[in-house]
C-alpha cells in the first residue's frame, strides 16, 4: 500500500523560558488511502502537535527543526503558503477537538460552511450542497440548521457539523484531534458510530488522535503509541492489543478502566510523571517510570520490528 | 427584546431626572441672580422681584424643579432670558449641523480606522504596524482644537481651499459640505487613531481564537478570515465604544465649532454660559444627555442584533 500522507523523521519544539521543548522527536507514521491509524498516548506527549503538523498549523513559538510532511509525494513543510492554503481543507481536513469554540459565534453554520467550501471551490459553497452533507453526517433538518447560529446546536451537533464541514471538499486525508474527548458518553459513542458508519463511503486516509482506547478499539486499523514526543511503538490494532511489546503500551493498555476488574474497586495508573520536555535524558524517556528498566536503558534507544508492521522503541524488546 | 428595550427606556428616564435635578441644583448654586442679569445693573429691587417672582425664583427649590419637570414633560424647555425665544426652537434649529457633523466625523473615523486596525493586523510586527501605532498614538494626544487651529490655517487661509468660518449656505448642499470638510476632520482625526488601536488590539485577540484557526485549517485565504471572520467578532466591543464616543465628539464639537464659528448646539451653549442664559444652558445639557443616552441605548440594541449570542440572552 502506497501512503497518502507520510511524516518522515519530524522534529518540533516550541521556545520556552528557559530552554526548548522538544514536542516531537523522530516521528515517522505513514497512512495509506482506506486506512485509518489511531494516536494515542497521555496528555503532553505530543500528540496534538503532530495532528497540527500534518496540516502545518502549528502554534506560534513552534519550530520544526528536521524533517518533513509528505502529502502524495510532496512535502508540505516546504510550499510557500498560498499552496499550503489551497491543500488545506481541500487535500487535507481536520476536525477539532473543542466543537463549542470551533466555530465562529456570530456567523451561521451555513454561511461559515459555505466559506470553507467556497475557499476552493464556490460550486460546493451551493446551500443545496450543505444540506446534504449535514444530512450525510445524521443532522435533521439540514435546511434549517444552515440558519443556525454555532451556539444554538448541541456539543454532539456542532461535532457532527464539524465533521459534515471537514468532508465537504472529499479531502484525502481526514485528521480528527480527539473528536470525542469534548463531549458527554452518549454523544461520544454518537461521533464513534457516525465515524465508523462513514468509513465505509470515505475512501481517503483517516488520521484520529485519541486518548481513549475504546475509540482506537472501534475504528482504527493501525495505532501509534505516543510518549514523551516519539513513537514508542506502532502495528495493527489487534495485534498490538492483545501483544503489547513496550512497557509504556502495557501499563496504558491495563489502566483503561473497560479492562479493569470492577470488583477490585482501583483503577491503576502509571506512576510518575512524563518527563521535562526540555531536559530529556539521551536514553529512554520513559525509564524513570518503568518497572523494567536495566542500566542499558540510559543508551540510546534501537527500534525493534518483533513482526509484521510492528515497531518499537524499548531496550528490552529486542530479540 | 421588547422587554430589554423598555427596561433600558425606563433606566434612561431615571438617568435624565437624575441629571435635570442635579442640574437645577447646580444652576440654583452658581452666584449670580438671572431677574438681575436679565434687567440689567440700573433695575430697581422692586422691578427685581417682580421679575422674580413672574420667573418663580420667589418659590421654594422643590417646587420650582417640580414646575420644571412639568414644563420638560410637555416638551418646553422654557424661554431664552434675552430673545424670549423658546430654548426647544433654538436647539432645534441648530442641532442639525452638529448631528451632521458628529456623523461625518465619527463615519470617517470609524472607516479609517476600520482600515487603520486591520491594516496592522495584515503586517502585525512589521515596520508598517509599528508606524500604523506611533501615527495613531499622535493622532489621539493632539487635541482636535489644536488640529482644527492648525487646519483653519493651512487649508482656510493659506491654501484657500476651503472655507474658514460657518455652515455654508442655506440650501446650497455644495457650500455646506464645503464648510463640513474641516471641522469633521478636526473632530474625527483623534477617534482615527483611537479606533484604530481599539479594532487592532480586538482583531488580534480574535485571530488568536480556536475558530480563527478552524478557518485556516479549511485554506481560507488570510484576508477573507480578517474582513469576513474575525472582524464581524471584533466589531461588536467597538460599538459601545463608539457610542460613548458619539458623546465626546459632541462635547468636543463645543471647540471645534467655536473655533470655525459654525452654528451648533456647541456655539449655542458657550454663547449662553457667557451671558448667564440659564434656560438655554439648561436646555442645551438635558437635550444632549437625552441624545446621547438614546445613542447608548441604540448601541446596545445593535450588539443584539451583532451577537447572536447576545440576542438569545435578551430573548431568554
Amino acid at each position: 500500500m502506497t501512503a497518502i500522507i507520510s511524516v518522515e523523521n519530524l522534529s518540533i519544539s516550541y521556545r520556552v523560558p528557559g530552554g526548548n521543548l522538544r514536542a516531537l522527536r523522530d516521528v515517522s507514521l505513514s497512512v495509506a488511502r482506506g486506512e485509518v491509524l489511531g494516536i494515542m498516548g497521555e496528555s503532553g506527549c505530543g500528540k496534538s502537535t503532530l495532528a497540527a503538523a500534518m496540516i502545518n498549523l502549528l502554534p506560534t513559538g513552534a519550530r520544526i527543526s528536521a524533517g518533513a510532511v509528505r502529502l502524495a509525494g510532496t512535502d508540505m513543510l516546504r510550499l510557500s503558503p498560498e499552496d499550503q492554503r489551497r491543500l488545506r481543507g481541500r487535500s487535507v481536513a481536520m476536525v477539532f477537538q473543542d466543537p463549542m469554540t470551533a466555530f465562529n459565534p456570530v456567523l451561521t453554520i451555513g454561511r461559515q460552511l459555505a466559506d470553507f467550501a467556497g475557499a476552493h471551490d464556490p460550486a460546493r459553497a451551493a446551500p443545496a450542497a450543505l444540506a446534504a452533507m449535514l444530512g450525510r453526517v445524521g443532522i435533521p433538518d439540514p435546511q434549517r440548521c444552515l440558519d443556525r447560529y454555532p451556539h444554538e446546536l448541541s456539543g454532539g451537533m456542532r461535532q457532527r457539523v464539524a465533521i459534515a464541514a471537514a468532508l465537504l471538499m472529499q479531502p484525502d486525508v481526514l485528521i480528527a484531534d480527539e473528536p470525542t474527548t469534548a463531549l458527554d458518553v452518549t454523544m461520544e459513542a454518537q461521533i464513534i458510530h457516525l465515524l465508523r458508519d462513514l468509513r465505509s463511503s470515505f475512501d481517503g486516509a483517516i488520521v484520529i488522535v485519541t486518548h481513549h482506547l475504546g475509540v482506537i478499539a472501534e475504528l482504527c486499523d493501525r495505532v501509534a503509541v505516543m510518549y514523551a514526543g516519539q513513537v514508542v511503538e506502532e502495528g495493527p490494532v489487534d495485534s498490538l492489543f492483545h501483544d503489547p511489546r513496550h512497557p509504556y503500551t502495557r501499563a496504558l493498555l491495563a489502566c483503561d478502566p473497560a479492562v479493569v476488574d470492577p470488583a477490585s474497586g482501583r483503577l491503576p495508573a502509571i506512576g510518575g510523571r512524563i518527563p521535562d520536555l526540555t531536559a530529556l535524558p539521551e536514553g529512554c524517556a520513559f525509564a524513570p517510570r518503568c518497572g523494567m528498566a536495566q542500566p542499558a536503558c540510559a543508551s540510546p534507544v534501537p527500534r525493534h520490528h518483533p513482526g509484521p508492521g510492528r515497531s518499537v522503541l524499548c531496550h528490552g524488546a529486542g530479540p | 427584546m421588547l422587554a430589554y428595550a423598555i427596561r433600558r427606556l425606563g433606566l434612561s428616564v431615571l438617568i435624565l431626572i437624575v441629571v435635570m435635578t442635579a442640574m437645577y441644583g447646580m444652576v440654583f448654586l452658581v452666584p449670580g441672580d438671572p431677574a438681575s442679569l436679565a434687567l440689567g445693573p440700573r433695575a430697581t429691587p422692586e422691578l427685581k422681584e417682580a421679575l422674580r417672582e413672574r420667573m418663580g425664583l420667589d418659590q421654594p427649590i422643590l417646587t420650582q424643579i417640580l414646575y420644571f419637570f412639568g414644563n420638560v414633560l410637555q416638551g418646553d424647555l422654557g424661554v431664552d432670558v434675552w430673545s424670549r425665544r423658546p430654548v426647544l426652537d433654538q436647539i432645534l434649529e441648530v442641532f442639525p449641523n452638529t448631528l451632521i457633523l458628529g456623523i461625518v466625523a465619527l463615519g470617517w473615523a470609524l472607516i479609517m480606522g476600520v482600515l487603520l486596525g486591520c491594516a496592522a493586523v495584515v503586517w502585525r510586527d512589521s515596520w508598517a504596524d509599528r508606524l500604523l501605532g506611533v501615527l495613531s498614538v499622535s493622532m489621539i494626544s493632539v487635541p482636535s482644537f489644536v488640529v482644527a487651529l492648525y487646519a483653519l490655517i493651512v487649508f482656510a487661509v493659506w491654501l484657500n481651499w476651503l472655507p474658514a468660518i460657518g455652515a455654508g449656505e442655506k440650501g446650497d448642499i455644495g457650500s455646506q459640505i464645503r464648510a463640513l470638510i474641516l471641522p469633521a476632520f478636526a473632530v474625527g482625526i483623534g477617534w482615527v487613531g483611537y479606533l484604530a488601536r481599539l479594532i487592532r488590539a480586538s482583531l488580534l485577540e480574535v485571530m488568536e481564537a480556536p475558530h480563527i484557526r478552524t478557518a485556516r485549517a479549511f485554506g481560507m485565504t488570510e484576508r477573507d478570515i480578517i474582513f469576513g471572520h474575525a472582524l464581524r467578532v471584533a466589531i461588536v466591543p467597538t460599538i459601545s465604544v463608539l457610542a460613548i464616543g458619539f458623546g465626546s465628539i459632541l462635547s468636543s464639537a463645543v471647540f471645534v465649532e467655536s473655533v470655525f464659528s459654525r452654528p451648533g448646539i456647541g456655539t449655542l451653549i458657550t454663547g449662553a454660559v457667557e451671558k448667564r442664559n440659564y434656560p438655554v444652558v439648561m436646555g442645551c445639557v438635558l437635550f444632549m444627555t437625552a441624545f446621547y443616552l438614546f445613542i447608548v441605548t441604540a448601541a446596545d440594541l445593535l450588539i443584539a442584533r451583532l451577537d447572536p449570542r447576545v440576542r438569545d440572552v435578551l430573548r431568554g
